[in-house]
């Protein structure tokens, strides 16, 4: 009987594999992928599209145009590779309208590859170097979004063709015992932020009585900065649907529920068209391929709020409730969706359950550190030279990370810092940067892996000012069913809202100290509990500047605009030279003496306008912090300027400090 | 099955008491007359709800506190009610709560009858937010139900009046909103005499402090 099953699943299998080999599009006519998810389009990818489209009728040539999702590259978006036969497949970066006009007459019309705007060749070859050379390329290790960027996103054949679904294939053909086994024994940890122990999780879900069960993937990615798993369904829905088919499977479920950020439409359009093109092949719905196994997903779409990130809010989001988390235990593992036996993963765990159940445990084993299997995700953001997506080895420095494969930090300025995992990660300084990026480590350090986002710092930026932004985040995004997080957050943010004013003593210091404390031990939920998080990290790293800030009303990185004042050196002002004047939005800029110009600080709104335009060659316009040290630069300055009153007002201010 | 049944025994602040498997910390303890402070807890809900933060308690062997309404009681358990860590969270969400509540107990239709004013004598806490300014919420009062008045300046926000509505009653009420500005509202902010309330009234019996009261 059961030989039978494996048997029907082999022949099911093959049937498929020869009906999408013999679909397979011809290779002799010209392909063009061009990458128009939200990074895509955010570049005018939408417009690149359509210079296409145009430049091929207009040459009458036969070219197959299809949009794909993103590789990761977001600094070189529109992305698109181009296939013209007698050549490698090349890929072109910033392929604004009019590159993508010249690619379809000179290279695709007249033979001429167009190197200039190409990043490389994407197969090794003689004649073109290869993007695998790139550093970013070289440190990569892609895992999860191996199939993203190059796969059309709704043809489930493409996916295919490329080794998809050879996972649950594999699955059906074993026990689910087996199934489970071989996750634990891969070692995969939840990619959602806690790096739960997905093999443990599953099992528990399996052995807890009770009928349905559900599975839910957690695709909410509500964390500013964070935007892998968005990628990932906008790029390649299909891994995740095999890893909750394979999930279903695992655990004894039938039903299975996509939950997608609600402000993720075309997420949301290209998960759908990959599920009915799932349907098609018979990889989703009843009997999947003919093993007797039925399996549907439901994609929900999510209810707008960060905390329906967190499992048992989600469940309630998708049972038609108000998204507050709730006290465990019961786990939803026992009692979730429903009231059902429930595994909720991320769209990335479940991801990597494709690949483990394809390529075997000990494979996936040899990524990563002893402790952190396989590879991360993360989105680069920030003072960053590249910023996109990128997939590492879990282990990989940050140091890598940001210099190596993120090019490091633009307009020559200092890496400062790093912020991990999101509004609940923390910040580590750049004499951490050795830190290699695993669960254990980054604990260790004081941020979290989090769920994948990292904004980078440079000298400019105010780590006062970073933690203020990320606790204004959650303390709005609180659900208000906890003290702790409801008011403590919002007691803490009133100290930080003080501090960037320069307001503040030692005594509040301690406050913000001790509430981030109770914060963190006294929540409910993982979001009270992480909120503080990058309050205290920057607090261990960066306790002097948060004392600048108060004591001397000063803010070392010149970034908290009530603390500082723009000066033009008159010793470097051009003189002839007038753009601070028509930058000015408020006329606080006159020609003085001499034809220097000069700042009138009653006027002066702070917005840095003239800092910014000050041509490069002279850069004359500097940030003072704290404000009264105009003072010292005048007297220095051998073109004396009558004292503000409000120079008057922050000097007496200070002394009485 | 019958493992099941045993009972299980445990110590609070060295008294030893049974409870029943799957019961919690907090139940095992008010059914034998050991009072833990609590404002959100319901002993009839299915669920404990977990808001207040106020019902801490150490366990031996374990580094952190923990709320006793939903730890589930384990045999053997030894539990301190008065850890220093406990305690250091339980005043600070008392602290926290006040520091968001209109007090003004000499106008108030719960004076000595309120949640709050109890835990402050029983736990020796004075009715103060202590580190914290206090600030009023300033949100307009709901008085236009012919039977009770809804003030949610007054609110803890300890979802009772919530889980009766919906449990036994009508089902108008809910949270609305998130962080600070987060209540306890009907569908759309409905005024309480234009809703389908029935005048039952169970909310402005469970209400532990003056934020519901009968007119
Ligand atoms: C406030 C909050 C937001 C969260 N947001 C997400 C999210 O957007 N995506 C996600 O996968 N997990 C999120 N989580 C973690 C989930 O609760 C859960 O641990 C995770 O989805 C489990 O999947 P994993 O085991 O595969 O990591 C969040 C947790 C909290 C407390
Ligand atoms: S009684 Fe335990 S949190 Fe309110």
């Amino acid at each position: 009987m059961k030989r039978n099953i494996a048997i029907r699943i082999q022949e099911a299998w093959e049937h498929l594999q020869n009906r999408v080999q013999g679909g397979e599009e011809r290779k002799d006519i010209p392909e063009i992928r061009l990458g128009t998810a939200t990074c895509g389009r955010a570049s005018g990818a939408l417009e690149t599209l359509a210079a296409f489209r145009e430049e091929i009728s207009r040459n009458s040539l036969q070219v197959r145009l299809l949009e794909v999702g993103c590789v990761g590259h977001c600094y070189a978006e529109p992305i698109a590779v181009v296939a013209n036969p007698g050549f490698p497949p090349i890929l072109y970066g910033s392929v604004t309208p009019g590159v993508a006009r010249r690619l379809v007459r000179d290279f695709l019309g007249a033979g001429d590859p167009c190197l200039e705007f190409a990043l490389g060749a994407v197969e090794e070859n003689e004649k073109i170097p290869s993007i695998f050379e790139l550093p970013r390329f070289r440190m990569e290790k892609k895992i999860i979004l191996e199939h993203a960027g190059w796969i059309d996103p709704a043809r489930g054949e493409e996916y295919l063709l490329r080794g998809g679904y050879r996972g649950l294939f594999q699955a059906l053909g074993m026990d689910p015992r087996e199934v489970i086994r071989a996750v634990k024994a891969a070692g995969i940890r939840g990619l959602g932020g806690a790096g739960f122990p997905a093999g443990e999780k599953w099992e528990t879900c399996r052995a807890f009585p009770g009928k349905p069960k559900y599975v839910v993937g957690n695709g909410d990615e509500g964390d500013p900065g964070a935007f892998m798993d968005r990628a990932l369904l906008e790029s390649d829905p299909f891994s995740v649907l095999e890893g909750m088919t394979i999930a279903g499977y695992a655990v004894g479920s039938r039903r299975g529920f996509l939950y997608v950020r609600a402000e993720y439409p075309l997420a949301v359009e290209r998960a759908r068209a990959a599920m009915e093109s799932l349907r098609g092949l018979g990889l989703l719905g009843k009997d999947i391929l003919n093993s007797g196994f039925d399996f549907e997903i439901e994609l929900v779409r999510g209810a707008g709020a960060f905390v329906c990130g967190e499992s048992t809010a989600l469940q309630a989001s998708i049972e038609g409730k108000r998204g507050m988390p709730r006290v465990r235990p019961p786990h939803s593992v026992e009692r979730g969706l429903w009231g059902k036996p429930t595994l909720l993963n991320n769209l990335k765990t479940l991801a990597v359950a494709a690949r483990v159940l394809d390529q075997g445990s000990p494979w996936f084993r040899s990524f990563g550190t002893p402790r952190s299997k396989g590879t991360v995700v993360f989105s680069l953001a920030g003072k960053i030279q590249n910023t996109g997506l990128i997939e590492v080895p879990m282990g990989t420095t940050l140091r890598e990370l940001v210099f190596a494969s993120g090019g490091g930090v633009p307009k020559k300025k200092t890496l400062k810092a790093i912020q991990i995992g999101g509004p609940s990660g923390g910040c580590l300084p750049a004499s951490l940067a050795d830190t290699p990026v695993d669960f254990d480590s980054l604990n260790a350090a004081g941020s979290i892996m989090g769920s994948g986002g990292m904004v980078i710092l440079d000298e400019d930026d105010c780590v006062v000012r970073t933690a203020r932004f990320f606790l204004d985040f959650t303390q709005k995004e609180s659900c208000g069913k906890c003290t702790p997080c409801r008011i403590g957050t919002y007691q803490m943010l009133k100290i930080l809202n003080n501090l960037v004013l320069g307001k503040g003593s030692d005594s509040e210091l301690k406050l913000l100290e001790d509430l981030a404390f109770e914060v963190q031990e006294g929540s409910l939920c993982g979001l009270g509990q992480t909120a503080p998080n990058p309050v205290l990290s920057t607090l261990r790293y960066f306790r002097d500047e948060y004392e600048a800030h108060y004591r001397e009303g000063r803010c070392p990185a010149r970034a908290c605009r009530d603390l500082i004042a723009y000066y033009i050196l008159p010793e470097k002002c051009s003189r002839a030279c007038e753009v601070c004047v028509g930058a000015c939005p408020v006329e606080a800029i006159a020609t003085g003496a001499k034809g220097i110009k000069v700042i009138d600080q009653n006027k002066c709104v702070k917005c840095g306008s003239c800092y910014g335009d000050c041509p490069p060659e002279f850069q004359a316009v500097i940030k003072v912090s704290p404000p009264a040290k105009l003072r010292e630069y005048e007297a220095k300055s051998s073109f004396p300027r009558k004292l503000t009153n409000d120079d008057l007002r922050l000097t007496n201010e200070n002394e009485k400090k | 099955m019958k493992e099941l049944k045993k009972k299980i025994s445990l110590s609070i602040d060295g008294k030893k008491i049974t409870a029943r498997p799957g019961m919690r910390i907090l139940s095992a303890a008010l059914s034998r007359g050991i009072w833990i402070p609590n404002l959100c807890f319901i002993p009839e809900a299915d669920l404990p709800f977990g808001g207040c933060r106020l019902c801490w308690v150490e366990v031996e062997g374990e580094r952190e506190p923990v709320t006793a309404c939903s730890r589930p009681v384990r045999e053997g358990m030894v539990v301190r009610t008065r850890g220093p860590l406990a305690e250091r969270l339980r005043k600070s969400a008392f602290e926290l709560l006040l520091s968001r509540h209109h007090l003004d107990c000499r106008n108030c239709r719960k004076n000595k009858n309120c949640g709050l004013q109890e835990i402050a004598r029983r736990c020796r806490y004075q009715l103060k937010p202590g580190r914290f300014t206090r600030e009023n919420p300033g949100l307009p009062a709901d008085d236009s139900h012919p039977d009770f008045v809804f003030n949610p300046n007054h609110c803890i926000l300890c979802g009772k009046c919530v889980w009766v509505c919906q449990a036994k009653s009508a089902g108008i009420l809910d949270f609305s909103r998130r962080g600070l500005e987060c209540r306890v509202s009907t569908f759309a902010g409905e005024p309480l005499g234009e809703s389908k309330c029935n005048g039952c009234l169970k909310c402005v019996d469970i209400c532990p402090v003056g934020a519901l009261f009968r007119k």
